[in-house]
């Protein structure tokens, strides 16, 4: 009974954009402590990697930003499927919301992968398993992006988007399955950098604070746009009326 | 089922009515592995190791172009609106529609693949791999693909679009195509792979139509 | 620490073009996201505020003239 009442609630972007603010502000100050203390740590504190020496201290950018790619197309496949079976405007804002964290997020680990892979292993692109789902994850992204711009009409746009979110979340398993499995036969002998057997914790704590930090920051700022979509589709409200008045003080 | 087979009738007439619409991807497909020849200079060696990559590569990219055609002239005359409406379950219809395309896009390239394979060097020791692949690959392409073109059907320039959003979808067929043949000509056990391009074809066939239905409600509502 | 001195630490064992431009990549699109939400949200706050001032000022009937003037521009 409760948690119908609070799935009902969240259907109101009013209730949301209400309720939120000390969420994102909680995120936003967690991420930042996190993120800081997570990246000094692991710039100037973790200890070496023996086979590949500094360059190892990538993994505290890369990791992240690899993990929340994937969760972030995930985040908009399950937003799509509430979309399409119960309507929730809330569901629509998330999917538009998304977009360009996890697609900036998605670069950004194929890019660090990139500097990574040079010095690792002599060049700046290998097609290794998890570098070709990254980047077939990019594609994924720059279609649903593609496919938002060329609809004219925004729920109508909402809804197409969310087809293919969902088809795409599953796509994603078997796309990795596929591209792992096909190019293990072909280099059986890869050097698998983020399997490093045994890291030990002060190698891994601060991959776990930046993981989570940036996981805070995604929350953050997803929290913040989905405000600025509210009030954007919201804008002949009274109640939106009075908080852009409200804002002029 | 008397939809189902009314439906596939009504969709066979309309093929043979437009059937050089329908050739004209099968005449893509070979136009372009000619050039792919003329650009690696027809070196046998090279054209036999790169035929499987070439094949199914093309045989994707036709597929795409046959799908765009798909739901366009039932969409531009108003037939398709009252196709969704009337059909008891819409899944049966959506099913004849896309099969109907395979039979013409994926179907009618599995019984070209010889011809592209003696053009391309291809040992025929790989030619069931090739065909087998296509045969039972093919299919889970037209409904992916289905789902784009259901998509993009109410677009003005759907065309680049559609390849945006299906092609990364197609990964794993091409993979497992395209590997089986390759694996086959070095001599290794492909059955893994048939049958992944099987079960894939089979989780396409069942989830897709739900995937097409949607799609085209959205496009229809706009 | 695992570093000596300032200056080993820039270099990172010879590694310091990769870390920093990896690093540094990484900060400029954080920040990007982060920086692009705040302008998005104050430009939206801007032109909302001028639209408001607009109507407020074409249409006075639309407003209650016995509620604060703050509320019923809000309101109309």
């Amino acid at each position: 009974m409760k948690l119908k009442e609070w799935w009902h609630k969240m259907g109101s972007p009013r209730w949301f954009y209400q309720i939120s603010g000390p969420w994102q502000v909680g995120c936003g100050i967690l991420a930042a402590v996190l993120l800081t203390v997570g990246t000094i740590w692991g710039l100037a504190f973790a200890p070496e990697d023996y086979q590949q020496g500094n360059s190892f201290r990538i993994i505290y950018v890369h990791v992240p930003s690899a993990m929340l790619a994937q969760s972030a197309y995930m985040l908009m496949g399950a937003a799509g499927f509430v979309l399409l079976v119960w309507r929730m405007k809330l569901a629509d804002m998330v999917l538009a919301s998304v977009v360009p964290f996890g697609m900036s997020m998605t670069a950004l680990a194929l890019f660090t992968g990139a500097v990574w892979g040079k010095p690792t292993w002599g060049a700046w692109w290998v097609w290794d398993a998890r570098t070709t789902s990254m980047l077939v994850l990019l594609f994924l992204y720059f279609g649903i992006y593609a496919l938002r711009q060329a609809i004219p009409r925004e729920e109508a746009a909402g809804r197409a988007c969310a087809v293919l979110a969902l088809v795409g979340t599953i796509n994603i398993p078997i796309i990795k399955y596929s591209v792992d499995w096909w190019l293990t036969l072909h280099q059986p002998a890869t050097f698998k950098v983020t399997e490093a057997p045994a890291m030990p914790p002060e190698m891994w704590l601060p991959l776990l604070l930046n993981v989570l930090g940036l996981y805070c920051l995604f929350g953050a700022n997803l929290i913040g746009r989905l405000k600025l979509t509210i009030l954007e589709r919201e804008k002949n409200t009274s109640w939106v009326k009075q908080i852009v008045a409200g804002a002029a003080a | 089922m008397s939809g189902f087979t009314a439906q596939l009738r009504r969709e066979w007439l309309l093929l043979v009515q437009h059937s050089e619409e329908a050739l004209n991807p099968l005449v893509f497909l070979f136009l372009a592995i000619s050039l792919f020849a003329l650009a690696t200079g027809g070196g046998p060696d090279v054209l036999r190791d790169t035929a499987p990559a070439i094949i199914w590569v093309l045989v994707l990219l036709a597929n795409l172009l046959s799908l765009e055609a798909l739901f366009r002239r039932d969409f531009e005359d108003g037939s398709l609106e009252q196709l969704l409406l009337k059909a008891e379950p819409a899944f049966l219809v959506l099913l004849a529609k896309v099969l109907v395309h395979w039979a013409m896009s994926g179907l009618a390239m599995t019984l070209l693949a010889p011809l592209a394979a003696l053009i391309l060097y291809l040992p025929s020791s790989a030619l069931p791999t090739l065909m087998l692949g296509l045969f039972i690959g093919t299919p889970a392409l037209s409904f992916i693909g289905a789902i784009g073109a259901a998509l993009t059907v109410g677009l003005r320039r759907g065309g680049v679009l559609l390849a945006l959003l299906v092609l990364p979808l197609y990964v794993p067929v091409l993979i497992f195509g395209a590997g089986a043949v390759s694996e086959q000509m070095a001599g290794i056990e492909t059955t893994a792979q048939i049958y992944w391009l099987g079960v894939i074809t089979m989780a396409a066939l069942t989830l897709a139509p739900f995937g097409i239905h949607a799609a085209l409600k959205v496009s229809l509502e706009q | 620490m695992s570093f000596d001195s300032i200056g080993e630490f820039m270099t990172m064992g010879g590694h310091g073009f990769y870390v920093w431009l990896a690093y540094g990549a990484t900060l400029l699109v954080l920040a990007a996201n982060v920086l692009s939400l705040s302008f998005a949200r104050r430009r939206y706050l801007r032109d909302a505020q001028a639209l408001a001032k607009r109507q407020g000022g074409t249409e006075p009937a639309a407003c209650d003239p016995i509620a604060d003037p703050e509320n019923s521009r809000g309101l109309g």
